[in-house]
């Protein structure tokens, strides 16, 4: 445990350091939440709606930093580590590979909960949002998204042969989730045939079940992303704890 | 009663059939510092890692401290120091920062403020690694390999980039941490190094051990008058530097 907390501060101070994160997971979502608020204002997300399309969004948007981190920056710390033999120098110490791999992960987790403080902040200062579902719902939701996203970056940062190729990985899959699954362009204004399209995006699955739970909706609609979710972070998990590699 | 440190039996590896290492053995008491030589590519890295189980070897027993470096990997690098050639850190990361996360890896380290102050980079702690100078980086990574308070050192090609000065004050801490017991095995391409500091050789030879005893061993036996040119006698640098292609 002691290890656990000065490894963490160590590792958040020089990935605050690196800035990177700060910018793609804490100032992006803001930006995207800004542009919403300016166009959308506080119209109804459809007549009738009872809520507004900025709410409505509020879900998505509370999924960039996750996306960030676990896409992003993940993948690239894990293969950066490995290539510049720090995860050598490490492994003839005593400490685990799970140690290793639970401290980016932690920090990554980190950055996604600023992101959502400071999301719900600004949006209830300007726009007076309000959250209208469950709080235990979206903490269900946000670790449904949490867990498989950055599960996937555990694996790729674990498989990909060197920080090059972890970093073509992650730009393949952090662009067009970010772009199509509605984390930043909504859902709700996609044609149809885009829409069952990006459906089979992971994080498209995600993000409906954060909006459900900020919205209040029932659940009922998106019993298969949770299931689709589960899956993918146990065989993500799995897979990336087999394939571990100091070096 | 002297106690077997560390225990190596007939430790071989090769690399898609190229045999980079055969035979080597060796068992250290307390207190003995060990030189691993041979020109580039002679196996020595490769012998370090196989001992540590950083790279897998295909054939031998490799004890430390009594442990498996492979399956007790935890309980045995508590009391274990390394440092690596290619040693190497994080971006930007600063001296104490690293010297911080190493620390508290250990049950018992060893004060590194103290370390870093005998080393005579005492006034480096808040800069950052990147910024020192190659002499500087490298008694920081020995620094490193010291913080364990360990029974038993492997330093990879120790003081190159150090100063002949810097190179000096190394070897006395050397010294003073064999006199307290401490176990050492180094790689170095200093033949006045390995005379000043090493109580035994080994010198590799494409893998295979070619000399295995004393320094004084070595100057008799190639009837040689100085240690550089019987480590050559054996080591045969001239035609080994011809083999790479």
């Amino acid at each position: 445990m002691k290890t656990f907390g000065k490894m963490l501060k160590i590792e958040a101070k020089l990935s605050i350091r690196d800035m990177n994160m700060i910018i793609f997971a804490e100032i992006m979502p803001l930006i995207v939440l800004v542009i919403i608020g300016i166009v959308y204002g506080n119209k109804e997300a459809f007549p009738g709606a009872g809520y507004t399309f900025l709410e409505q969004n509020f879900g998505a948007l509370c999924s960039i930093a996750i996306c960030a981190g676990g896409l992003m920056g993940l993948p690239l710390n894990i293969s950066e580590y490995r290539e510049r033999k720090i995860l050598k120098r490490f492994q003839v110490t005593p400490v685990s590979p799970l140690m290793i791999l639970i401290v980016p992960v932690a920090i990554f987790v980190l950055y996604s909960i600023s992101s959502i403080v400071l999301l719900w902040i600004v949006a209830k200062l300007f726009w007076g949002f309000t959250f209208r579902g469950s709080y235990f719902l979206f903490l269900a939701g946000w670790l449904l998204v949490l867990i498989p996203i950055l599960s996937i970056g555990m694996l790729v940062g674990g498989i990909a042969k060197n920080s090059k190729s972890a970093s073509v990985w992650a730009s393949v899959l952090y662009f067009p989730m970010l772009v199509f699954s509605g984390a930043t362009l909504p859902y709700e204004v996609m044609p149809e045939v885009m829409q069952k399209m990006v459906n089979i995006l992971p994080l498209t699955q995600g993000i409906k079940i954060l909006k459900a739970a900020v919205l209040g909706l029932p659940l009922t609609d998106v019993t298969f992303a949770i299931v689709a979710m589960t899956v993918l972070a146990a065989v993500c998990i799995g897979i990336s704890m087999r394939n571990f590699r100091w070096e | 009663m002297m106690e077997n440190v560390i225990e190596v039996k007939q430790l071989s590896k090769s690399y898609q059939g190229k045999q980079v290492l055969k035979n080597l053995s060796f068992s250290l008491n307390k207190g003995i510092v060990l030189g691993l030589l041979g020109a580039n590519g002679a196996g020595k890295s490769t012998g370090i890692e196989c001992i540590l189980g950083t790279r897998k070897k295909d054939s031998g027993e490799v004890h430390i401290l009594g442990k498996d470096p492979v399956k007790e990997r935890k309980e045995l690098f508590q009391r274990v120091g390394v440092q690596f050639q290619d040693s190497n850190y994080q971006r930007e990361i600063r001296v104490d920062e690293l010297c911080e996360e190493t620390e508290c890896l250990y049950q018992n380290p060893a004060d590194w403020h103290e370390l870093l102050k005998k080393f005579g980079i005492g006034d480096k702690e808040k800069s950052l690694v990147k910024d020192l100078s190659g002499g500087q980086r490298q008694r920081l990574f020995i620094i490193l390999a010291l913080i364990p308070q360990p029974k038993i050192v492997f330093l990879d090609e120790l003081t190159t980039g150090l100063d002949a000065r810097a190179r000096r004050e190394v070897w006395n801490i050397l010294k003073r941490l064999k006199q307290d017991g401490l176990t050492m095995i180094l790689t170095s391409h200093f033949m006045d190094e390995v005379e000043a500091l090493c109580d035994q050789i080994i010198i590799l030879k494409k893998g295979e051990t070619v000399f295995q005893g004393t320094t004084t061993q070595a100057l008799a036996s190639s009837k040689c008058d100085k240690f550089e040119d019987a480590y050559l006698h054996y080591a045969g640098e001239g035609e080994e530097n011809e083999d790479i292609w």
